[in-house]
């Protein structure tokens, strides 16, 4: 009796273990199924399209009747939109990391950190509306010749977007530095902004620089706020006051439009969205690479 | 930490150099708690300008009328039918699948290649662009599985969007349920399940909850996958089964902000008013589970 109660228990450990490992495994499965969907209409694609053409092509006219398939318009709009919101947030995002673990007092902090999860938590196409109807009509008032739809206000709006995630990652790491660094510095005559510049911000550079990474990521894979902004134009520009097409934006307009399943303009979504794809993810292991690799331990 | 500047030997005075240096740091003070405020004015404005633009067009009659052609008579019934059935289904799809697969991680797993591959590729996960998530729903559930345009593919799409979001929110909560814990119903002869079911996963409920909130909400507020796997931006039923088609509000809003006219607009910030009460109801749920696990602690 004791022996059968006993393997019973064993056995039924044994299939909830196995249950729970297959929940696990399952997440492999999603990137397998992303890498292969993604891969199956890409390989058909370019045995359309040669992939030189692709990269070296700066024309991107799929729907019109000379087709044209260069992926360089798309990729300098998502460049010119996520670079523009790097230069707004990564900035101002490690300034307010500082402000919240070194200068703040805690009752502030304690009012300023749940308005920065706010700004996290707003959906994208909130931001899409602020860009047109707010950022947008306030550009044109000081450079009437910007157009409705622009690569600056999507910048703008997306920089503002990416703030939380500069500053709510890289005033962690901020926060993991111990304060026997701090007090050392102090303690040879260093200022504030001595301490925060050159002992606590070099001692978190791992995590401050993964933070940087993962956010222009995320700038990069913007899709609604950017699709709203910056129009519908795959235009190869450096102009940020032009209408301009994202690689996100070309995806959301195609699939908005008529594309039926096994044509060239059906495949060119799984081929800019691999494009997408690999360089978010090249990013974001990037990310993960610096911060394994140039962590300092301190105990 | 206070200003350590002005401990200096009595009498010996401040040197033009020490006063400069002492004026650089005021400054970058300054610049920080300055930057610190764009975040928060730039929340401020964004509230301000939608509350200005909505407010007008919110009333009872916006809530219980489908969308129209006729700005005057739109509404986001349909939308917000949409979205509470996304956000149940969502939630019934990833919440049990997540908490196992965190479950293994944290209690099950050897510390062994495959848990670090499978560890990594959470994290991967959690990186790629919800769109990329769309194109999978498309070919996944759409086509491959015949599902087709319903609210079942958009539940299910969305799913594998936040998954990764509350695996590692539940790891983390789950790691913070002290070991003495395990080891003392270890010692009382339970077995790894009894251990997990019934010591592990109650302490760690509130953060795992806390976590799926905040990740639904994002799902709630997802745009971009559904476009890709076809809800619609003009639906005028609400939804009745798993494979009705469907829209959600931040669908409908993309569809009014793409029209030209003002009242559109308006609409769409009416429409944005209420997705933002819907969203910060389901944050403010998280933060009291937060607040309770805290103080239990």
């Amino acid at each position: 009796m004791m022996l059968t109660a006993k393997g019973s228990r064993n056995l039924k450990e044994s299939v909830i273990g196995a249950l729970l490992f297959a929940c696990a495994a399952a997440s492999t499965l999603v990137t397998l199924g992303v890498v292969f969907v993604l891969l199956r209409e890409t390989i058909t694609f370019f045995a359309d399209v040669s992939i030189i053409d692709f990269l070296t092509d700066t024309r991107w006219e799929p729907m019109f009747q000379e087709q044209h398939f260069g992926v360089m318009p798309l990729l300098v709009g998502s460049v010119m939109v996520a670079g523009g919101a790097a230069v707004i947030a990564l900035p101002v995002g490690l300034m307010t990391a500082i402000f919240l673990c070194e200068y703040s007092p805690p009752r502030l902090r304690r009012m300023l950190k749940p308005a920065l999860e706010i700004l996290a938590g707003i959906p994208t196409v909130v931001y899409g509306y602020f860009a047109l109807t707010f950022i947008t009509p306030l550009l044109r008032v000081f450079l009437p010749e910007t157009e409705i739809f622009n690569a600056a206000s999507a910048s703008i709006v997306v920089g503002i977007m990416i703030i939380p995630t500069v500053s709510s990652l890289s005033e962690d790491a901020l926060r993991a530095v111990p304060d026997a660094l701090r007090e050392g510095a102090y303690g040879l005559g260093a200022t504030k902004l001595e301490v925060s510049t050159r002992v606590v911000v070099p001692a978190a550079l791992s995590g401050v620089i993964a933070s940087f990474i993962l956010a222009v990521s995320r700038a990069i894979g913007e899709t609604m706020a950017v699709t709203i902004a910056a129009g519908n134009m795959a235009n190869l520009t450096l102009n940020p006051f032009e209408s301009i097409q994202t690689m996100t934006a070309y995806i959301v307009q195609a699939s908005l439009g008529d594309t039926p399943q096994g044509t060239t303009a059906y495949q060119t979504l799984f081929a800019v969205a691999m494009t997408l794809f690999l360089i978010t993810l090249v990013m974001n292991v990037m990310s993960q690479w610096v911060l394994s690799r140039f962590r300092e331990e301190y105990q | 930490m206070s200003d350590v500047t002005g401990t200096r030997p009595l009498g010996s005075g401040e040197s033009a150099f020490d006063r400069r240096r002492r004026r650089i740091g005021t400054l970058f003070a300054w610049m920080c708690g300055l930057a610190t405020l764009v975040g928060v004015f730039a929340l401020g404005i964004l509230l301000v300008d939608v509350l200005m633009d909505g407010l007008g067009r919110l009333d009872v009659a916006f809530l219980t009328s489908f969308a129209s052609r006729f700005p005057e008579r739109a509404g986001v019934k349909a939308a917000l039918a949409g979205s509470v059935w996304i956000l149940g289904l969502t939630a019934l799809i990833s919440f049990p699948i997540s908490v196992a697969a965190a479950i293994y991680l944290e209690e099950y797993a050897a510390r062994n290649w495959v848990t670090k591959t499978i560890q990594t590729n959470i994290a991967n996960l959690a990186g790629v662009p919800s769109i990329v998530y769309g194109i999978l729903g498309l070919a996944l559930f759409v086509r491959g599985l015949g599902l087709q345009r319903s609210i079942i593919s958009g539940a299910l799409t969305l799913s594998l969007l936040i998954m990764p979001l509350i695996i590692m929110a539940s790891q983390e909560a789950i790691r913070a349920v002290p070991r003495t814990i395990r080891e003392a119903a270890y010692g009382l002869g339970a077995t790894r399940w009894q251990v997990t079911a019934t010591q592990v996963l109650p302490m760690a409920l509130p953060g795992i909850l806390t976590g799926t909130i905040l990740a639904l909400s994002r799902a709630v507020g997802e745009t971009a996958p559904l476009i890709m796997v076809g809800a619609v931006g003009f639906v005028a039923f609400t939804p009745k089964g798993l494979t009705d088609q469907f829209t959600v509000l931040p669908l409908q809003i993309y569809n009014w902000v793409s029209r030209p006219q003002d009242e559109f607009r308006d609409l769409a910030a009416a429409g944005i008013i209420v997705l933002l009460v819907l969203l910060l109801t389901m944050n403010a749920v998280a933060i009291i589970l937060r607040n309770r696990a805290q103080v239990r602690r």
